[in-house]
């Protein structure tokens, strides 16, 4: 065992991954929300055809490994459009990112959606009965509560696509993984090096769920005053 | 109640029919309501006097039949449900406040979205009416910190902000404590006062009967019976009203 060299000569190199790792979750994430509100705008829509892009978009997602859609997305996508652009290629990150974007889209549509459906129908009912239309319904009434009901499985979503950017070392982006099994690769420092990469992620994740703790007590419904006094009392 | 004005229909119903699947849930229908007047729907569970009541603001649609509110046929669907609704207040019997805002928001929500007044307006407007249900104090409390009677007393606040001329009441009292029955009653008996056009589906008889002007009683989806509190409490006529009648009082 040797730490202290694992620290002085991976630590650089670690970090270099981690920092890839944190920006293509970002990233994935945001792009991966954006992706699931339509999609799942999609599946609730009364249009047929738009229900059914979206409902066979989520079954491929959900059916096939994320390490397959990576492959197809890295090897196999290019191939065919080689077929009309030469030297066409994507970065393993470019890659990277487009995988876990879709994939977290499609999780994130269902999270969206059970969400939706967690609203009572006396919201919507209520707000219509005022001349409320549709939109504006969503908007003020079904969608807040929908995300305050969704952030739990949110968060949930957003772990998983942190740590499965793990899997995109299989396609050679130079994330956290991808960067430990190259210095281990060299210095056969299994133990202590993949020990460090877990404490990483461990960090990362327990920072994440922090934050949705603090967002959840702030999206409480109750009034201001009571959740000042509520906390003088606890001191 | 005296202000009624019979030279203005506010609702007229014609032959209303509604399905649910192959289960037909009301059987045709006739009904016209006036200006000013109180009419409360009573009945046993199932008779369909809250589909009645839903079919009324379109929340339900009608399968067949007309429904005439303030003049426009709500079931020609090139009228525009939304206008029609802003005319007509509704109370839920589960209250259905947003939960997800304030008292003074749940009022204001409706007339600021939809331009009938500035933010301004809609607070003055949204505490004035806190201030005649009792509870200005309760503006910044959220939905989930009040009492069920308060509820329902916010609910009808929020109805009214947007200046109805028809309220409809489904049930309103009847998820409530029984301590809390008296005090939204006391508030639609004053909007009653008022000359406020109302329809109460309601299980309250005490209600029915000191406070409508007219009461239909509802069984197997039509209207069986109709009249003054006092022709249909005290001299019903028919057999389905009797045997209600009979039941509850």
């Amino acid at each position: 065992m040797d730490f202290a060299k694992v620290f002085n000569e991976a630590l650089p190199l670690l970090l270099e991954g981690l920092k890839l790792t944190v920006i293509t979750s970002l990233v994935s994430i945001g792009i991966g929300m954006i992706i699931g509100l339509f999609v799942c705008l999609m599946k609730m829509s009364k249009n047929v055809v738009l229900r059914a892009i979206a409902g066979v978009y989520i079954w491929i997602i959900r059916g096939t490994p994320m390490l397959v859609q990576a492959f197809i997305v890295f090897f196999g996508v290019p191939q065919i459009i080689r077929m009309f652009v030469s030297d066409f290629k994507f970065t393993a990150i470019t890659a990277g990112v487009i995988t876990l974007s879709l994939n977290a889209g499609a999780y994130l549509a269902e999270i969206y959606r059970g969400g939706i459906m967690a609203v009572p129908k006396g919201q919507t009912e209520a707000a219509r009965s005022l001349g409320m239309t549709h939109g504006q319904t969503m908007r003020k009434v079904v969608l807040p509560q929908a995300l305050k009901f969704s952030i739990p499985s949110l968060v949930n979503q957003f772990i998983i696509t942190i740590k499965d950017t793990s899997i995109l070392s299989a396609i050679g982006m130079a994330e956290l993984v991808n960067k430990a099994k190259t210095y281990v690769g060299s210095t056969y420092t299994f133990f202590e090096t993949y020990l460090v990469v877990a404490l990483m992620y461990l960090v990362i994740i327990s920072l994440l769920m922090i934050l949705s703790n603090y967002i959840e007590k702030k999206l409480k419904y109750e009034a201001k005053s009571k959740r000042g006094k509520r906390h003088r009392d606890q001191h | 109640m005296t202000n009624i004005n019979k030279d203005n229909k506010k609702v007229v119903v014609k032959d209303l029919h509604k399905y649910f699947d192959r289960n037909e849930v009301l059987t045709g229908i006739d009904a016209e309501i006036f200006e000013g007047e109180v009419v409360c729907v009573i009945g046993p569970s199932g008779s369909g006097k809250s589909t009645f009541l839903r079919c009324l603001n379109k929340l339900e649609d009608a399968t067949s039949g007309t429904i005439i509110i303030d003049g426009f046929d709500i079931t020609d669907k090139k009228v525009d449900i939304n206008k029609v609704r802003e005319n007509i207040g509704m109370v839920f019997q589960q209250f259905n406040l947003f939960h997800n805002m304030t008292v003074i928001k749940n009022i204001m929500v409706a007339p600021t979205t939809l331009k009938k007044m500035t933010a301004d307006e809609a607070y003055a407007k949204g505490m004035e009416l806190l201030g005649r249900v009792g509870l200005a104090d309760k503006a910044d409390s959220f939905p989930g910190e009040l009492s069920g009677g308060q509820q329902q007393r916010v609910a009808i606040a929020r109805a009214l902000a947007m200046n109805p001329d028809i309220m409809l009441f489904d049930e309103p009292t009847s998820a409530l404590d029984p301590e809390m029955v008296g005090e939204v009653l006391d508030v639609m008996k004053e909007l009653a006062a008022e000359g406020m056009t109302m329809i109460v589906v309601t299980h309250e008889m005490g209600f029915a009967r000191e406070v409508s002007d007219r009461v239909l009683f509802m069984a197997d989806g039509v209207i069986c019976e109709q009249g003054t509190p006092a022709e249909v409490f005290d001299n019903p006529q028919n057999d389905r009203t009797k045997d209600f009648l009979s039941k509850v009082l």
